[in-house]
């Protein structure tokens, strides 16, 4: 490309860079300053900060990669084109075959960037503790205070006050989603009520197919696995609503399967906690006791297996967790 | 005296003369009474209703199914049996059972006119030409259900269909078009071009072409019969639990994608084999045009990802049809390991995708813009590196799942490492630009729409590598558009290019140029239209496989339907111009209407059986354009050694 340098040439180069440089620089400032702030998911939670800033990184380093191109292809589809008058004849032969300066410029550039991508990701990743996302029954990077906390649920002797991490279990079935709050008794609601500015450990299962559990505002994606604990961390920042979602396609109503959570002061959530605790203890007392995961029976959640043959409906009272079959 | 005309290859004399055989068989009856695809169907039906009478024979008093109402393995049966009929009423087992019983398998007759295109054709050509119908078939019932979900997806509370049939269409929408994508450029153009453009008189192994072909049209139709069947709620992915929670469909699903992973396979088999060891003499790796080498690293990929596929289909319908529990977590099974075989095809599988589509705007490029492709050798090393790490990347889709959290750095590193080798397709096409005077021709502007396409779709794939960013997008509308993007933006955009620029060649015929730059600029606008609002819907939180969504995500997603039903109009007017261009009003397409120094257009037109009368000799690299006294890309044994216009002047 850049063997012969000829005049003309470095003006091609020349125009496009300057296009390039401009274009680029107004759209990153522009996104970056006037989009930036409100892009999804918000700014809920840290784990919403942080993949906000992240989205963003990358973004102000796509701009300019994705109109570096575009500039390039407009620029040759204009100036370049047999339908112009005056445009040069093509020229073959060795120089426009290879430039072995302009390629391994191209090859550093773009590996310079990727790794970066990639470091500047793992970073993020480990700094915050899985970034929301479903870390698996043994995650390796936890927020301090993680483990005991949940080590304490499952004996059963956890209590929570604030500023403590704040353990809450996560079930999907086909096609809800309900709330386990092992510090208060393991009582169990459809309602997800988190106190602010606690750091909250999801541990999320499944009674049936594989569901995934995406509080949207608060950046937690974590799969619901049939007999898989799976944790995912984020810290309250912000009193305010959200939205849960199942992000994995579960069937026949996945589409409808949402609903919605808050997160209220530390006060407000003591309060609507152990109210519930309170109100729903008769319930509580059907429930099998607080476990990672639970295994449906044969008359359960797994569907179509039924040794008898026959088809009964699904009933949470009959078979969660119960370890007789029902026939 | 020419190079070619001194090597002891021999002219091709009787190539219409029909070959010896030793006894006319049953299956040399020429006409109606031989084998075809009335035979094919036949044997498929009877297959069917045989397999399904053994199976509910054999199980149905099995007590896990008497009562059920349903019997998978009876469906199973039925549907493989099927298949088998399929094959041995086309023909395809002839050959092989003959040898089996220690008989020499007989020639298949060497049919002539448009009944060929009926038959088990071991002529590469013939086998082109019937892909092409075939993918077509494919898209059209894919895109026909995209247009239906788009329907549904008008309103987020008024509905078109039930959620049980929406998700139906979903799942087969999906899955016919991740078939149908697996062989839309190696079936059609991998087959046809590859032995012309390397100078070969047939593929390695013609048989084994033929039976990709056919059981290619038989995944077809095992897919097709979940609908009948009531359909599967799973998507194209086909996750366990859920897969074995559902219904017959699933037999299908499972079944189809077994069925056409033997294709798969075989056509990847074949084609690697021929690439390897048919070129011509002087062919060497170096001068082997850029879209072989495409087909090169996907026909590597086919042959080596797919068998997991393959395995992973019969290990779920064994855990349908004989209670094994390969993916059933409470018998000791993982539903992970649906999800790890799965992928560790399927992320080879998108690269069977694009790479093909790589090689074929690696193809045009230089004949439109009269200049050589620019850094060849990084080019091909790119499609190797690709295909290389496809194979370490498959864990990306499963980063909230709750795989173990050390892999999530190594898959986030690998996931973006191969958008160096994809850079590389970049560099190669924006370097063949440089300076060029370039010409507008319909196959043209489709190329550079790839480009500007997969830009898109290959930028957003490194958000979607990144496990924070991730966190977000995964399992939403901005994964769905990504991909979008990268297939239907870059493969689909490349097959019409390789349409356009090589259907004169394949029919004799041009496609309408005025009608094709309609059909053009139509599917280009209104594909961006369709999909890039869907990159905002994601953020937006919607996730995949919805049938009811946020009301304030109505106009956009309204915005989005509207686009895709003028896209669908815009493959109308691609079948108008088919049809108006092949049947109703064809012209004559020249020998070389492009001026393209391929060998593909340096023999005779239409391309005799044996595609070259002498073998060529190849003298030099692809591409020499613009570069007055190049010797000729190849000897063809007719005296003409020199290059002959080459530069775009010559183009008034």
């Amino acid at each position: 490309m850049a063997a012969e340098n000829s005049k003309g040439e470095v003006n091609d180069l020349r125009r496009m860079t300057m296009i390039w440089v401009v274009l680029s620089v107004v759209a990153d400032l522009l996104f970056w300053f006037l989009v930036g702030p409100h892009v999804p998911p918000g700014r809920m939670t840290e784990t919403a900060v942080n993949n906000q800033r992240t989205f963003n990184v990358l973004l102000v380093i796509a701009l300019p990669v994705l109109i570096g191109v575009w500039v390039y292809l407009g620029y040759a589809a204009t100036m370049w084109s047999a339908k112009r008058e005056g445009v040069a004849e093509s020229v073959g032969g060795e120089g426009a075959r290879t430039n072995r300066k302009v390629q391994v410029w191209w090859i550093a550039l773009t590996s310079v960037i990727v790794i970066f991508l990639a470091g500047y990701g793992t970073f993020a990743v480990i700094a915050e503790h899985g970034s929301g996302g479903g870390e698996g029954p043994n995650p390796v990077w936890s927020p301090s205070g993680a483990t005991q906390a949940e080590t304490a649920a499952l004996s059963g002797s956890s209590s929570w006050t604030p500023g403590h991490v704040l353990v809450v279990q996560v079930i999907g079935q086909q096609w809800k989603f309900t709330y386990r709050y092992p510090s208060f008794g393991g009582f169990e609601s459809d309602k997800l009520v988190l106190p602010v500015n606690t750091e909250i450990a999801f541990n999320v299962t499944s009674l049936d197919v594989i569901h995934s559990f995406w509080a949207y505002q608060l950046s937690v994606k974590a799969d619901a696995n049939p007999q898989l604990n799976n944790v995912a961390y984020t810290e309250t920042k912000h009193t305010g609503n959200f939205t849960v979602r199942c992000s994995e396609l579960c069937g026949l109503w996945h589409g409808s399967m949402y609903n919605f959570g808050k997160v209220v002061s530390s006060t407000d959530f003591m309060n609507w906690a152990s109210t519930t605790q309170s109100a729903n203890a008769a319930n509580t007392a059907n429930l099998p006791p607080f476990a990672w995961t639970y295994v449906p029976d044969a008359n359960g959640a797994s569907g179509g297996w039924y040794p008898d043959g026959t088809v009964t409906p699904y009933s949470t009272v009959e078979t969660y967790g119960s370890k007789t079959p029902a026939s | 005296m020419t190079i070619s005309a001194e090597r002891p290859t021999d002219v091709v004399a009787s190539i219409s003369a029909p070959p010896p055989s030793a006894a006319s068989s049953w299956t040399q009856r020429p006409g109606w009474l031989s084998q075809h695809l009335g035979t094919a169907i036949v044997g498929a039906v009877l297959g069917y209703v045989l397999g399904h009478w053994f199976g509910n024979f054999v199980s149905s008093s099995y007590p896990y199914i008497a009562n059920s109402g349903q019997n998978a393995i009876a469906d199973a049966l039925g549907l493989s049996v099927g298949v088998l009929g399929w094959l041995l009423g086309i023909g395809a087992l002839n050959y092989p059972l003959a040898k089996m019983i220690g008989r020499e398998g007989g020639e298949e007759p060497a049919v002539e006119g448009w009944s060929k295109y009926f038959r088990y054709s071991l002529d590469h050509k013939t086998v082109g030409m019937q892909y092409i119908v075939g993918v077509l078939l494919f898209m059209f019932t894919g895109g026909l259900l995209a247009m239906a979900i788009r329907t549904e997806l008008l309103n987020p509370t008024t509905h078109v269909f039930s959620p049980d049939t929406y998700i139906k269409i979903v799942s087969e929408h999906g899955t016919i078009m991740m078939m149908m994508a697996t062989s839309i450029i190696v079936g059609p153009l991998g087959n046809y071009l590859v032995p012309l453009m390397i100078g070969a008189r047939r593929m390695a192994f013609p048989r084994i072409e033929a039976f990709s072909f056919w059981i290619f049209v038989a995944g077809y139709m095992v897919i097709f019969s979940a609908l009948p069947f009531g359909g599967f709620p799973t998507g194209w992915t086909g996750y366990a639990p859920l897969q074995t929670q559902a219904g017959p469909g699933m037999v299908s699903y499972l079944l189809g994608f077994a069925v056409i992973g033997l294709g798969m396979m075989a056509a990847g088999f074949n084609i690697a084999v021929t690439i390897i060891n048919y070129r011509a003499p002087g062919m060497t790796w170096s001068r082997l045009p850029i879209f072989v080498w495409s087909i090169l690293a996907t026909a590597a990929l086919l042959t080596l990802a797919t068998p997991v596929l393959f395995a992973g289909g019969l290990f779920g319908l064994l855990d349908k049809t004989i209670q094994t529990s390969f993916y059933v977590t409470e018998h000791g099974g993982s539903s992970y390991l649906w999800q790890n075989l799965f992928w560790f095809f399927g992320h080879p599988e998108v690269y069977i995708m694009a790479l093909p589509g790589f090689g074929i705007v690696g193809e045009i490029m230089p004949v439109f813009t009269r200049k050589p492709l620019f850094a060849y050798k990084v080019a091909a090393a790119g499609m190797i590196g690709v295909a290389l790490l496809s194979f370490f990347v498959w864990q990306h889709h499963l980063f909230q799942s709750g795989i173990n959290p050390d892999m999530r750095p190594l898959f986030m590193l690998t996931t973006e490492l191969i958008s160096i080798p994809t850079g590389f397709i970049f560099l190669v096409g924006m370097g063949t630009l440089y300076k060029a005077k370039i010409r507008y021709e319909v196959p043209m502007l489709f190329c550079m729409a790839l480009f500007f396409n997969f830009l898109i779709g290959g930028v957003t794939g490194v958000f979607l590598s990144d496990v924070p960013v991730n966190v977000t997008v995964h399992g939403g509308f901005f994964v769905l558009s990504h991909f979008h993007y990268t297939i239907m933006g870059g493969l689909l955009f490349a097959f019409m290019a390789g349409l356009y620029f090589w259907l004169p060649k394949m029919t004799g015929r041009m496609m309408n140029s005025r009608i094709g730059k309609w059909h053009f600029w139509t599917m280009f606008i209104f594909f961006n239209l369709t999909f890039f609002p869907m990159f905002v819907i994601g953020l937006l939180g919607q996730p995949r496989r919805v049938f009811t969504y946020a009301s304030n995500l109505q106009g956009l997603n309204d915005f989005s339907s509207v686009s895709a039903f003028l896209l669908g109009i815009s493959f109308l007017i691609f079948f108008a111009n088919l049809m108006w261009s092949m049947f109703i009003s064809p012209v004559k397409a020249p020998a070389n209407p492009w001026d393209s120094l391929g060998l593909e257009w340096q023999t005779a037109n239409p391309v005799p059986p044996y595609n070259f009368e002498r073998i060529p000799v190849i003298m030099t690299d692809p591409y020499r354009y613009s570069e007055p006294g190049a010797p000729a890309f190849a000897d063809m044994g007719d005296g003409l050694t020199q290059s002959s216009s080459t530069t775009s002047s010559d183009q008034a």
